[in-house]
């Protein structure tokens, strides 16, 4: 029986040798060897320039993240506190415009936001003055809120839909207005999703390229559009595996402080 | 202000097009032990719920103190609730589930911490003060419901089956020391249970339920002696229940034999329904009676034996001290004050004889799953 069950384990094992753990040693191994391929911390040292890259990416990621949940919320205990029938209809909803091309969706506002878009020529038409919507840090987020709400909404659903009743109505007992219920009761016990939709939202924005390219600001530069130019156009990859290693250190600090922050953030609820 | 605390008047409820209480009718004393005793699925919990506020009858009112108390919501009730499946709160500790309450009402920390500390010593927790609620035993938990609830002094404590999910020799103890608690706080206790033992021994009154109708209010003596209808004789303890005819007052005639009892008020003729309890019936000589059969069946109860005997078709259940063997034929002596005349009622008939004991046996002891907490999302929203 054991060994039947760890023989079971076998093609996991593999799986995540060959597809998590290789490919991790291998960005290592470039980050920290020039490129004849002798060690160095040439490249590690070099990303010292690129900080004010990473400050905005991880800024404009905890933005867009923050908007995600105060958008979120809501719209999860909404359909959460919906007959069984109609959930299903809205999840799905929410899901719909994920089958769709991450390329397409941000292209879609693009051809919306521009200055003659749809909607300044709307503005034009009806004798208003166009306004700037697109190439600005504003039209990155809007991007990116859009592109990944659907990921904070699910666990936030998830976690707020298993809530049992009877623990409200326990509170509701003991004297609790609905404010307070939500404070000392609901949004505690939702604090696992909340943690999670923020990982999800928050590790993709930071390291997203796409959607800041096409709506940003021309002066705008990410973390992923400098990583990807590396090994596109200044084919340097040794620097570009130095920099992805960077914003993995940088986003685990950062979930470190957020896991941090929720178990202080129950304390007070208290 | 007058001695009730609580009055239900005319309550109705229906869920989802079925009626779940018809027209219920009931008036509750202050610092009274009350238990709602009925089947599982019967509307005791429902009864609660509206009187903790967490569902609103279709029709009728609840006064609380004199005042109707209808769209009171619950957090403003003077009620508290110790839920059927306790509902502790997952993310809080012991102490601060046990603070809750006081935290609402905004406490200074000194007194909470007073306050509580002094309510977990009550119930017997202490020690437990730090741990998280969901590795407590079951018997822990529910002190832990109880303490929460008690410790803002509410003037009633609604209990739902508080002691369902507890074994056998906990709920013994259990039953002691929550009788104790409730003279102790000097409150009113309203009370669910399935389990008629411990509604007889614990109530001061018990309201027997069937159906969403009240079938029976009484103290447990009142109940256990005289049932008003088949369905209460047969929930409340073991009894065999006969076709009689009464003859006139203080008169019945069962199997065609008269026998003295102590009823009357009936019309002459009229059908009844008759409870003979089983620890009531004498075991005579055959050739002394005039009911006399064989018996069937014998199983060792501890305190005695319970002894099937086939008296004409009937089988009648006895409970008695001596021994008796399968197959003996034995005679039986029905003494005027243990006779009891009910009125006939949509339940005359469906409880008769112990033809089929075994399974009846069985029916009693699988009561104890309920399902009626699942419906969550049709509550109704205070
Ligand atoms: N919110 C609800 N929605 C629909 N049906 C319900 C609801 N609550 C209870 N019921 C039904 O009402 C009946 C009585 O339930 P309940 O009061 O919980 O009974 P008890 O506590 O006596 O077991 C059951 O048949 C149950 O299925
Ligand atoms: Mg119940």
């Amino acid at each position: 029986m054991r060994t039947k069950t760890k023989f079971l384990a076998v093609p996991y094992l593999l799986w995540m040798t060959i597809f998590i753990i290789a490919p991790l040693l291998f960005v290592a191994y470039f980050a920290f060897t020039d490129s004849a391929g002798n060690f160095s911390f040439q490249n590690i040292i070099k990303l010292g320039d690129y900080i004010p890259v990473f400050i905005t990416s991880i800024w404009l990621g905890a933005v867009a993240a923050f908007l995600c949940l105060i958008i979120a919320y809501p719209v999860a205990y909404f359909i959460a506190n919906t007959s069984e029938k109609w959930q299903k209809f809205l999840i799905m909803l929410i899901m719909l415009p994920m089958c769709m091309s991450f390329l397409l969706r941000t292209i879609a506002w693009v051809s919306l936001l521009s200055d003659n878009g749809i909607i300044n020529n709307t503005l034009t038409a009806i004798g208003l003055s166009p306004l700037p919507l697109i190439r600005n840090n504003g039209a990155v987020i809007l991007g990116m809120v859009y592109n990944y709400l659907p990921f904070m909404i699910m666990p936030l659903y998830t976690v707020l839909v298993k809530m049992d009743s009877s623990v409200i109505n326990a509170a509701r007992d003991l004297g609790a207005n609905s404010f307070q219920v939500f404070r000392r009761v609901i949004l505690p016990m939702s604090l696992p999703g909340i943690v999670t939709g923020i990982t999800m939202v928050f590790v993709p924005a930071v390291s997203t390229f796409y959607i800041s390219r096409k709506l940003g600001n021309t002066s705008l530069t990410m973390i992923g559009d400098v990583i990807e130019s590396q090994f596109k156009t200044a084919y340097n990859p040794n620097l570009g595996a130095a920099m992805s290693l960077g914003l993995m250190v940088l986003i685990f600090i950062c979930m470190g402080i957020m896991n941090r922050f929720s178990k202080d953030e129950e304390d007070i609820l208290l | 202000m007058s001695d009730v605390i609580i009055q239900l008047e005319n309550i109705s409820v229906a869920f989802g097009g079925t009626d779940i209480l018809k027209n219920l009718n009931l008036t509750i004393k202050d610092k009274e032990f009350v238990t709602f005793l009925g089947p599982s699925g019967c509307g005791k919990t429902t009864t609660l719920r509206i009187i903790g506020g967490f569902v609103r009858p279709d029709s009728g009112a609840v006064y609380f103190d004199g005042y109707n108390i209808n769209d009171t919501p619950p957090y403003k009730r003077q009620v508290n609730t110790v839920f059927q499946r306790y509902a502790l709160f997952p993310h809080l500790n012991v102490f601060e589930n046990i603070a809750f309450g006081l935290r609402i009402k905004k406490l200074p920390e000194k007194e909470i911490k007073e306050k509580v500390m002094q309510m977990i010593e009550r119930v017997n927790l202490k020690g437990f003060a730090n741990r998280k609620t969901n590795n407590l035993s079951g018997g822990q938990q529910q002190r832990v419901a109880i303490a929460r609830a008690l410790i803002n002094n509410p003037r009633v404590l609604l209990l739902d089956e508080p002691l369902g999910a507890l074994d056998m020799k906990l709920r013994k103890d259990m039953q002691m020391e929550l009788k104790k608690i409730q003279q102790e706080s000097n409150i009113t206790f309203i009370y669910v249970t399935h389990d008629q033992e411990e509604a007889l021994s614990m109530s001061d009154r018990v309201v027997v339920m069937d159906n969403g109708i009240i079938q029976q209010i009484g103290t447990p003596q009142d109940i256990y002696n005289e049932p008003s209808n088949a369905f209460v004789a047969d929930f409340i303890g073991e009894s065999n229940i006969l076709d009689g005819i009464m003859i006139e007052d203080y008169m019945v005639s069962i199997f065609g034999q008269k026998y003295k009892c102590l009823d009357k008020g009936f019309d002459r003729y009229e059908p009844v329904d008759v409870v003979i309890r089983p620890e009531d019936i004498q075991i005579l000589d055959p050739d002394k009676s005039s009911l006399s059969g064989v018996i069937t069946n014998v199983t060792f109860k501890g305190v005695h034996y319970e002894i099937i005997v086939d008296i004409k078709g009937f089988k009648w259940m006895i409970q008695s001290t001596e021994f008796h063997r399968v197959g003996e034929w034995i005679g039986i002596a029905l003494l005027p004050d243990l006779i009891h005349v009910m009125k006939k009622s949509e339940y005359s008939g469906q409880f008769g004889d112990y033809s089929s004991y075994s399974e009846e046996y069985d029916a009693l002891s699988d009561d104890s799953e309920e399902s009626s907490d699942e419906f969550s999302e049709q509550e109704e929203e205070l």
